[in-house]
């Protein structure tokens, strides 16, 4: 009976905590990859150093995030790492790519000034080609992957499809709102001003998305939906596009009034919300249509030794980031930096 | 010709590894020294300890977001080029990778933040605690890579299930038994390697007559370290050695240049030769007759299995190992005379004699790259052909990708660290040129305050007087 307990139960447990640690690093990233995919819209000085200077001292904590999801991935769920990961070869490289020239451009900027030029298009760039290939990323795993013996069997350029195109625009966007959020919160001056006026563009376009995504999703993957329109499913799962909605305006009230930490903590919700709908959609499917939490699992060793180290682990972690967070706490003012 | 996606695997995954293992092989050594500088600081109330503290907490930042953004790419490789090693060994080595994970990245990173930005937002005790848990970061996560490491070139502690490794006894993964020498002798190479790049830094601001005193205080403490640890890593490199001689049989051979299939008579050492795989012995041969014995077996008459006593497809290729083996003894000799004729000028008094001597410490940065480097390569390269010995061939860890895929890559990859790790060493350099700012708070360096070319002449002088 144990063993069966733990074959059922461990990898529910890897599959939330992995979950847990993806959504982290889309909010944590998600915020500073905005910033880069924002820069190209100021092109004063001082308020390009204010931005990167807001996210200096967390970008390298936050990307560690994305480190744990997909290392998290390969040894909770070996068997769908080995399947996603050749099948995303060409989004997944270009997206290390696009973060190893905007995770340069951190350092490289401040000490190569006064001729730095090339580093802001490689921060800006770097962002948002990781930004877009983090969403075509999951797009394409919504759309499916194509499996043959438990190994993947497409083409290299499986993940070209409009789908998958639309939720990297869409992910780009959203990253957008959130940088724009972070920026009200943490900058005075004429750069909050901006980040006032992008952010309802940004908004606006992640709205659009969410909305096409949903109304995609059932048209074209209905094994994967059906659950949303399933009794008794549809009697608790309504007010997920309901709250979905009514985090939408509150962002949008958080914007109109300059309120930055109602923009958001909004626009995080909108973010949750979007995640819980995928899980909702895929579950318990890791490579849709064909490979379940439990197919893809590692051995039970394997999951109980390393969830030993993560249950005191994993919140210690997140007190010491909570203590940086709340050591470079306030805003920044024009002219000031950590540098 | 078709193109094979295996090589063209092996060969990206060589040129990412190397481009990344040149930045933990410092930062390993940084993170401890600036801790150090820091802690003196707290000790002493000196401030020259604060500033240099400073100064190379600006090289590390570079240095490090280097490392950083190039060990995801190589966390993601393994997903994908080699899925069938993340999913024949991922229930081995995943666990250890995830405990780098929770205990290693996510501390330094974390930290890292204040280190580089909290100089005035946090009192100074917890600033030193900040360089402290980045140091304690780097040298984990060296733990845990060489613990991964260690159980590819000699797996222990597991079962086969289906084709898959399983675990068994997590103790005799983790510590495997090539692990505990090669952890030491990875983690003194990092040390020296850095120790070299601040002593050859001082030697180069000693001569320019730039931050003088801060060139003599790192000068002492790397020629100090050095002394004690060149010699020490002697005894862990023949450890090491002996360690794999028992273990990696085959590769000691490749590495030695050792043909003979039987065990019979002393074995020489072989200085310098070609190796011939297609003829299996050695073209253009000079070795030292007993000391091939005397080395390995510690005795001169001990003997070792050659490579013919293993069939010709569990051979890795020769000539890499055997000539980046040589090519590390090499650098450790040049090692050795350096801090040697250091301890001898340091004892006569005469170390900051600006000359021949500390001109060519000027230039002794790189040797602990190339030692890193080319150990490195002996290692990975003499586990060939073999990406977890006895369990999976690199022939079979391959993706199911297309060549093109993997070739359109490994271009873009090229392209991409040429430029910017040339331009992060470009930083890096004029970093160590400008030197410590040492205009607000001056103290004994007179030169500061002073327009630039009176600073050399001032230095110049405190060179001199110096001694």
């Amino acid at each position: 009976m144990d063993s069966l307990w733990f074959e059922y139960y461990l990898p529910l447990i890897w599959a939330a905590l992995i979950g847990t640690a993806i959504v982290l690093y889309v909010v944590l990233d998600g915020f500073d990859l905005g910033i880069g995919i924002l820069f190209p819209w100021t092109r004063e000085e001082g308020e390009r150093d204010q931005m990167m200077n807001s996210v200096a001292p967390f970008w390298d904590g936050n990307e560690t995030w994305l480190v744990l999801g997909g290392g998290g991935l390969w040894i909770a769920f070996p068997k769908a790492f080995a399947v996603i990961m050749p099948a995303l070869y060409l989004p997944i490289i270009f997206m290390l790519l696009g973060l190893v020239f905007r995770g340069v451009a951190f350092e490289f900027r401040f000490v190569s000034k006064p001729n730095h030029h090339w580093w802001d298009v490689a921060f800006a760039g770097g962002s948002v080609v990781a930004a877009f290939c983090q969403g075509t990323v999951l797009g394409t795993v919504i759309h499916g992957i194509t499996v043959v013996d438990g190994q993947f069997a497409g083409g290299p350029f499986d993940w070209l499809h409009p789908f998958a195109i639309l939720c990297g625009l869409g992910l780009v966007a959203g990253y957008a709102l959130l940088g724009s959020g972070w920026l009200m919160m943490r900058v005075e001056g004429p750069l909050e001003a901006k980040a006032q006026r992008w952010a309802p563009i940004a908004l606006i376009l992640l709205v659009a998305f969410i909305v096409a995504v949903s109304i995609w999703t059932p048209l074209a993957f209905p094994g994967l939906t059906d659950r949303w329109f399933k009794e008794p499913e549809i009697y608790y799962l309504w007010p997920v596009p309901l709250l979905t909605a009514l985090f939408a305006w509150l962002a949008s009230r958080g914007i109109a009034n300059a309120r930055g930490l109602q923009t958001f903590s909004s626009s995080v919700a909108l973010f949750l919300l979007c995640f819980l709908g995928l899980a909702i959609s895929v579950f318990p499917y890791l490579v849709p249509p064909t490979i379940t939490l439990w197919d893809a699992s590692a051995v039970p060793e394997s999951q109980l030794f390393l969830l030993l180290g993560a249950v005191p682990l994993v919140p210690i972690i997140l007190i010491y980031t909570g203590f940086i967070y709340w050591t470079f706490r306030g805003k920044l003012k024009p002219g000031e930096g950590y540098h | 010709m078709d193109l094979d996606p295996v090589i063209l695997a092996r060969i990206q995954f060589a040129f990412t590894i190397t481009f990344h293992i040149i930045f933990p092989s410092f930062t390993i050594g940084l993170a401890a020294w600036i801790a150090t500088l820091e802690g003196m600081w707290l000790a002493t109330s000196r401030d020259h300890y604060h500033q240099l503290a400073r100064f190379w907490t600006k090289v590390f930042a570079v240095s490090f977001a280097m490392g950083v953004v190039s060990g995801i790419v190589l966390s993601y490789q393994f997903g994908t080029n080699w899925s069938r090693f993340s999913e024949v060994v991922g229930n081995v080595i995943g666990p250890l990778i995830g405990y780098e994970v929770l205990t290693a990245f996510f501390l330094e990173a974390t930290f890292l933040g204040l280190m580089l930005f909290g100089w005035n937002k946090v009192p100074p005790w917890l600033h030193f605690v900040a360089c402290v848990a980045v140091a304690v970061g780097t040298t984990m996560s060296a733990f845990w890579i060489l613990s991964a490491n260690s159980w590819m070139q000699f797996p222990a502690g597991h079962e086969i299930r289906d084709g898959i490794a399983v675990p068994v006894d997590w103790m005799k993964i983790i510590f495997n038994p090539t692990f505990p020498t090669r952890l030491g002798h990875m983690v003194v190479a990092a040390y020296i390697t850095t120790a070299f790049v601040i002593f050859a830094v001082g030697a180069r601001w000693l001569l320019a007559g730039k931050a003088v005193e801060k060139a003599r205080i790192m000068i002492h403490m790397s020629l100090g370290l050095l002394l004690i640890l060149v010699p020490v890593q002697a005894f862990l490199g023949d450890a090491s050695g002996l360690n794999t001689l028992e273990h990696q049989p085959v590769k000691v051979a490749a590495m030695e240049g050792h043909w003979p299939a039987e065990e019979a008579g002393p074995i020489p050492w072989v200085l310098f030769a070609w190796p011939n795989e297609k003829e299996e012995r050695n073209d253009f041969q000079i070795a030292i007759p007993y000391a091939g014995s005397l080395i390995l077996t510690h005795s001169l008459d001990g003997t070792i299995k050659g490579l013919k006593a293993f069939p010709p497809e569990d051979r890795p290729p020769v000539v890499i190992p055997f000539f980046a083996f040589r090519v590390m003894i090499g650098m450790w000799g040049i090692m050795m005379l350096t801090v040697l004729v250091g301890a001898f000028l340091w004892w006569r008094g005469k170390l900051f004699v600006p000359g021949k001597y500390l001109r060519f410490v000027a230039q002794t940065w790189p040797i602990g790259f190339i030692a890193v480097l080319s150990g490195w390569f002996t290692t990975e390269v003499g586990r060939q052909p073999w990406v977890a010995t006895g369990i999976l061939r690199t022939v079979d860890a391959i993706s199911p990708v297309t060549a093109g895929a993997v070739l359109t890559t490994l271009i873009l990859f090229v392209l991409v660290y040429g430029v910017v790790f040339s331009a992060g060493i470009y930083y890096i350099n004029r970093l160590l040129d400008i030197g410590p700012d040492v205009s607000a708070h001056e103290d004994d360096d007179a030169s500061a305050l002073r327009p630039l070319s009176a600073a050399h002449d001032a230095g110049r002088k405190a060179i001199h007087a110096g001694e």
